[in-house]
């Protein structure tokens, strides 16, 4: 539908914009800048960055920023940046087991080869305000470097080589616990849902990606219904780690794999109860399921996993997780990117009067109808009584 | 005693939300296995952490009370470590390891080996409080199949399982009959906890802080789990099992990591944590 703008609209749009731009700074503090919304909201950036799908840590701060803090707008504006850019080409895979971890848990087994690691968890803290962060100085700025350095010497001690750790799922492979990758498509390059159309069915990557640069809520909101009562999902916990992963690509002449810079991302495998029935000739195993999101996420990729698992034990039929709308495909796909579903809803402020008069005139014709009748009625009633 | 934090109530809940919670308890312990709404306060714990266990013990603990929390069995669990601090920091109150010595244990996925006094109460947290869940997600649905004792649905799910898998494919969580009337949701312990649940001397509170709900099983309780005559409800006992610490038979056993010298070794040990240890100290003692 093309809307015809309000008498006066192009000067009511330009002023509307510059309200906006106005509020933002209405409050009269300090304009924020750029690096410190980058070091200071960690979680807001990292959250524009995988809704947005590109990994610009500056880029998405600026987003933030210019998005007052709305979440989906700032993802909004990276995405609307990132299709600008070409696609040069497409990095080699990279693997969770190349990680540096900060944090790698397990909630399968007590203890885990290379250990379980904490890190820098959240799920812990007592939610008490602090009182004493509002009015911090740059001495705790100081404080902060010296204990961090203090808190990575002894934390240092406990791994092998560097933060890199064996996966939890490579031992129950092994063991024959859950089932294994399936086997990759003949396809040299994953699928893009930004360059091939979505259709369904689609392949795992393209459910992968379109999971990646979901919205957070929507996921967690459909992983939820899945393991609450809508759906039968009972996910464990494999592995959630959160580091930093090097990203290479083959150099374009040569072939040979180069380093050109690293992601601080966060994955997570989940197994699930319901057992796999690829093949009645294999002994059943646990299914498993994948999350991967930009920055420490761990929201978003448990709920990834969550859903993948759910959407893989559907396609297969297995015993469990066939029912709810999480183990629809087209559903949890089609309703979780938080762009598109931002966009439509909003779209109800568009102008609608043209429509709205046509459902007018419908309404007028259904009232003429009941009119109509009712009169019928009343005549024959009249008719009875005498 | 260390030092409570002066900005909030003893046990950090206002008195008015315990008492409310007190009364919920009060109710499903004069109806076994039946679910009672509360309404669940927020705290500064996740929902799902153990929010509901942890509003029953708040409601419960006095000063002198000796307080025991564990996880997966564990005193030493990251999450009963939390939920102990917040505890203590808000109560003062004295914990321990030791599940004898504890007037109420907190406990998530697992009651311990040792068997329990009438002078104890154990708070379970919930995460699902309904059993129903699996075959009717509907809560109004759910409540008034409780109310009508219509349980059908869920032998039914029993039924199909053991045609599909050839057992009843239920490995936590199981579903028992409380007092012949109401099915009920025992958390997702094992079901080598289950048949300590029936005609127990001491009073198991279960706490559903996200479902909002409180349910509970009063000394000397028929607790029976479901099961068909020629499927007949079985824990995970295996015979030969053997703690690889304590040596313990008759335990309910979790697979870990152990570290060595040449690179480490899967074992099997004893999830009660503070029993496991508890029998290594004697036998050392003993030698």
């Amino acid at each position: 539908m093309g809307y015809v703008a309000v008498r006066g609209g192009a000067e009511a749009v330009a002023r509307a914009e510059e309200l906006v731009e106005c509020l933002r700074l209405m409050g009269g503090g300090t304009p924020l800048h750029v690096p410190q919304i980058r070091d200071q909201l960690r979680h807001a950036v990292s959250r524009a960055m995988h809704e947005g799908a590109l990994y610009a840590p500056l880029l998405a701060a600026l987003a933030v920023k210019q998005a007052e803090g709305d979440s989906i707008e700032a993802a909004f504006l990276l995405r609307a940046y990132r299709t600008t850019l070409p696609r040069v080409m497409a990095s080699l895979p990279v693997s969770g087991r190349d990680m540096m971890c900060l944090r790698r848990i397990s909630a399968s087994f007590k203890d885990i080869p290379g250990g379980q690691m904490l890190g820098p968890a959240a799920d812990y803290l007592i939610r008490l305000l602090q009182p004493a962060l509002a009015d911090e100085d740059m001495s705790a700025v100081v404080r902060a470097a010296e204990r961090y350095k203090a808190l990575i010497d002894i934390g240092g001690q406990r791994s092998g080589e560097v933060g890199r750790f064996p996966k939890v799922a490579d031992y129950m492979r092994q063991e024959r616990m859950i089932v294994d990758p399936p086997p990759d498509p003949a396809r040299e390059a994953p699928f893009d849902i930004t360059r091939e159309p979505l259709t369904f069915p689609c392949p795992r990557s393209a459910r992968l990606q379109a999971m990646a640069q979901a919205d957070t809520g929507s996921l967690m909101s459909l992983a939820y219904s899945s393991v609450r009562g809508y759906g039968d999902a009972h996910p464990t916990l494999v592995e959630l780690r959160y580091g930093y992963l090097p990203v290479q690509v083959a150099h374009p002449l040569t072939g040979e794999p180069i380093t050109i810079g690293e992601i601080e991302a966060t994955e997570a495998e989940v197994a699930s109860k319901a057992h796999s029935v690829v093949n009645s000739a294999e002994p059943p195993r646990f299914n498993v399921g994948y999350g991967f999101a930009f920055g420490q996420s761990e929201l978003k990729v448990m709920s990834m996993a969550i859903l993948d698992s759910v959407l893989t034990q559907a396609r297969i039929g297995s015993l469990s997780g066939e029912s709810g709308p999480a183990a629809d495909e087209e559903f949890v796909l089609l309703h979780s990117d938080g762009i598109e579903a931002s966009g439509f809803v909003a779209h109800f402020k568009l102008p609608h009067y043209v429509t709205f008069e046509a459902d007018l005139r419908v309404l007028d014709r259904a009232r003429a109808h009941h009119a109509t009748r009712l009169g019928h009625l009343v005549d024959q009633a009249l008719e009875e009584q005498e | 005693m260390m030092n409570i934090d002066p900005l909030y109530n003893f046990a950090l809940l206002d008195e008015d939300a315990k008492r409310a919670i007190r009364r919920s308890l009060l109710k499903a312990v004069a109806l076994p296995g039946h679910l009672v709404p509360f309404a669940s306060r927020d705290l500064p714990i996740a929902r799902g952490w153990g929010t509901g266990g942890l509003q029953i013990t708040l409601a419960l603990i006095t000063p002198n009370d000796t307080l025991k929390v564990i996880d997966q069995g564990d005193d030493e669990s990251v999450n009963a470590v939390n939920l102990r601090r917040l505890i203590t920091r808000t109560t003062g109150i004295a914990t321990t390891v030791d599940t004898a010595a504890a007037a109420v244990i907190q406990t998530r996925h697992r009651i311990p080996e040792e068997p329990l006094r009438d002078d104890q109460i154990l708070v379970l947290q919930v995460p699902m409080a309904d059993p129903l869940r699996w075959v009717e997600p509907n809560l109004e649905r759910a409540t008034v199949m409780h109310s009508e004792a219509d349980y059908g649905k869920m032998w039914v799910y029993l039924y199909e399982s053991v045609m599909r898998a050839g057992d009843l494919r239920i490995a936590s969580q199981y579903p028992v009959m409380v007092n012949r009337r109401y099915l009920m949701d025992t958390t997702p312990i094992p079901r080598w906890d289950v048949p300590k649940l029936h005609m127990a001397e001491t009073l198991y509170l279960f706490g559903a802080g996200r479902e909002k709900r409180i349910y509970a099983i009063p000394p000397y309780t028929l607790v029976e789990p479901l099961q068909f005559e020629d499927y007949p409800f079985r824990t995970e006992y295996r015979p030969g099992q053997r703690c690889a610490r304590c040596g313990a038979e008759n335990t309910f056993l979790t697979t870990h990591f152990v570290a060595d010298a040449h690179g480490g070794r899967w074992q099997a040990t004893c999830s009660d944590a503070s029993y496991c240890t508890r029998r290594r100290t004697q036998a050392e003692a003993a030698v």
